[in-house]
């Protein structure tokens, strides 16, 4: 790398302002291009462009020595600068790092990493329109079966003898017990959804059963002001809804936004056919706004309360609200 | 002794670097619970992404819930960095030196003939070549592509309108996935033709400058 290859001129004596500054530059403008010697004088910083100035002059081997000295000499407190500068910026990333993945665990996932997920959850409260439909597909599209998870599914379900446990409602303190045809008298809806795996797969399904704002004003909750249950005062409604499988080996949690959501339902048939054991029999809940993880099979109690219910996954490293 | 990269320049490709890393690495994470894609046709897989022995040999298996954590939470650094950048190239300038021209693409050519010892010509000396600016504005697109097909996989319900400009949900996680691909290879290309390079242009990365020669007639 030569530096030089000839001395300029010494009739023109270009020199750089910036000598031991390198200010902000506009970029590939040259700060310290040919400055002969030390009788440089301060001229604005630019190359020269050298005018028809006849070289006649013969290079001074001195010169051009001394010349590419200093220049070295920049180039490497720049570098050393620049190393510097890097390495120590990678010393705060590492130790950004380590901090960051060292932190006391909430439920399996360091603080930090935890926090951020609950931020992430408010800002999707915040900012996004929780109210937006899940795209819905002709039924020609229904894929094949998938069947994932049977925690809480241990022995066939008997439909008969099932009930579903309802509490936190306005109606007293005496939990409700319900049995399918309760469920089956409400309106019936249909759809066919995409059921997204928080795997990473996904299968399209036809779902059939109640609406869940439907199933609520059936059986309404206690509202926190104690006055009568409305849907238009959502803000009025507890905070959360809880759900569990009969045995409490599985349970969810829900924010009450997404299960007053108008695809979130009470679900009896998959696919034109009652819910098999392993889908959930006899009821099952379906929230396209969810992960599958939230799709609780078998439902044997729902409670509405004002508490973050507790949840089977997110108790193990997962976000709590994955909202789609 | 030239000024050659801006501070603000470097600090984002630097910062970008391991971020870039821990996104895949954590995207690996979140794969591996549902590692579908492979190479080949029909019947036939010429390559599966991944075998067995590459989760093992990582340790990547099992991760999913850590994976999601992290990438949901880097994916803010990532997005802010990739942000701060454009806004710098475009407010300072410096998109004039990286964006792509009619002329890049012939450039680009020469650039791939010359490196395959092809073509003996002399390539122009700029700051950024016809191939580099191509690469590295389309790095960039890449960047938005992931964080478009990103947001069409996280909120596929509130942006459902982004999944179907992207073909669907599942075709999202494709494209996404591709472009973590991408990023593997522009980073090969890119360290293997930093070291033929050499110093000077990798010191410029660092420090910000370079050494240029003076030229014999000009004094350039």
């Amino acid at each position: 790398m030569s530096e030089m290859k000839k001395q300029p001129d010494q009739n023109e004596t270009p020199a750089t302002a910036a000598e031991s500054t390198p200010q902000k530059t506009m970029p590939a403008t040259e700060i310290g291009v040919t400055q002969p010697g030390p009788e440089a004088e301060a001229k604005p910083q630019t190359a020269v462009p050298s005018p028809a100035v006849p070289s006649v002059t013969p290079p001074d081997p001195q010169a051009i020595e001394e010349w590419n000295r200093q220049v070295r000499r920049r180039m490497s407190r720049q570098t050393r600068r620049g190393f510097i500068g890097l390495g120590a910026g990678m010393l705060a990333g590492l130790g950004a790092f380590e901090w960051f993945t060292s932190r006391r665990m909430i439920n399996g996932i360091p603080w930090p990493f935890r926090k951020t997920l609950e931020v992430n959850e408010q800002l999707a409260h915040d900012y996004l329109t929780t109210g937006r439909l899940a795209p819905t597909f002709p039924p020609d599209r229904i894929s094949e079966d998938r069947v994932n998870g049977d925690v809480g599914l241990d022995d066939d379900v008997d439909a008969a003898a099932w009930k579903l446990q309802v509490e936190g409602l306005a109606a007293g303190d005496e939990p409700l017990k319900l049995d399918l045809d309760a469920i089956k008298k409400l309106p019936r809806m249909e759809m066919v959804t995409e059921f997204k795996c928080i795997e990473g797969w996904s299968v399209i399904v036809q779902w059939a059963g109640a609406r869940f704002t439907d199933f609520m004003r059936a059986f309404p909750p206690q509202t926190r002001s104690g006055n009568e249950f409305s849907l238009n005062h959502a803000d009025d409604l507890p905070a959360y809804v809880s759900m569990e499988t009969p045995d409490g080996e599985y349970f969810v949690g829900l924010d009450t936004e997404s299960v007053l959501h108008p695809q979130t339902m009470l679900c009896y048939e998959r696919n034109g056919e009652p819910l098999s054991q392993d889908h959930g029999a006899p009821l099952r809940l379906v929230i396209p706004v969810k992960y599958g993880v939230k799709n609780l099979k078998r439902i044997g109690t729902i409670r509405y309360t004002e508490l973050r219910p507790a949840d089977y996954w997110a108790e193990r490293g997962y976000d709590w609200y994955i909202g789609l | 002794m030239k000024a050659k990269h801006p501070l603000a320049i470097r600090w984002c490709h630097w910062v970008n670097f391991p971020l870039l890393a821990l996104m895949i690495w954590s995207g690996l994470w979140i794969y591996w619970a549902n590692d579908v894609y492979r190479i080949g046709l029909g019947s036939v897989t010429v390559f599966k992404f991944f075998p067995e022995s590459f989760y093992r040999e990582f340790g990547l298996g099992q991760s999913l819930a850590k994976g999601m954590a992290w990438h949901f939470f880097f994916m803010w650094f990532f997005a802010i960095n990739g942000i701060v950048y454009v806004t710098y190239t475009l407010l300072s300038g410096e998109w004039r030196y990286l964006v792509p021209n009619r002329e890049s693409f012939r450039e680009a050519i020469l650039v791939f003939l010359h490196d395959f010892r092809l073509w003996k010509g002399k390539l122009p000396e700029r700051k950024f070549n016809g191939a580099q600016q191509i690469a590295y504005t389309s790095v960039i697109l890449m960047g938005l592509g992931s964080l478009v097909s990103g947001l069409a996989i996280y909120k596929p319900t509130q942006f459902s309108w982004l999944d179907s400009l992207l073909g669907g949900y599942m075709m999202a996680r494709w494209e996404h996935f591709l472009l973590a691909a991408g990023y593997v290879l522009f980073f090969m290309i890119h360290v293997s033709q930093v070291v033929r390079a050499g110093w000077n242009n990798f010191r410029a990365m660092v420090s910000g400058y370079e050494l240029t020669s003076v030229d014999e007639g000009t004094h350039e």
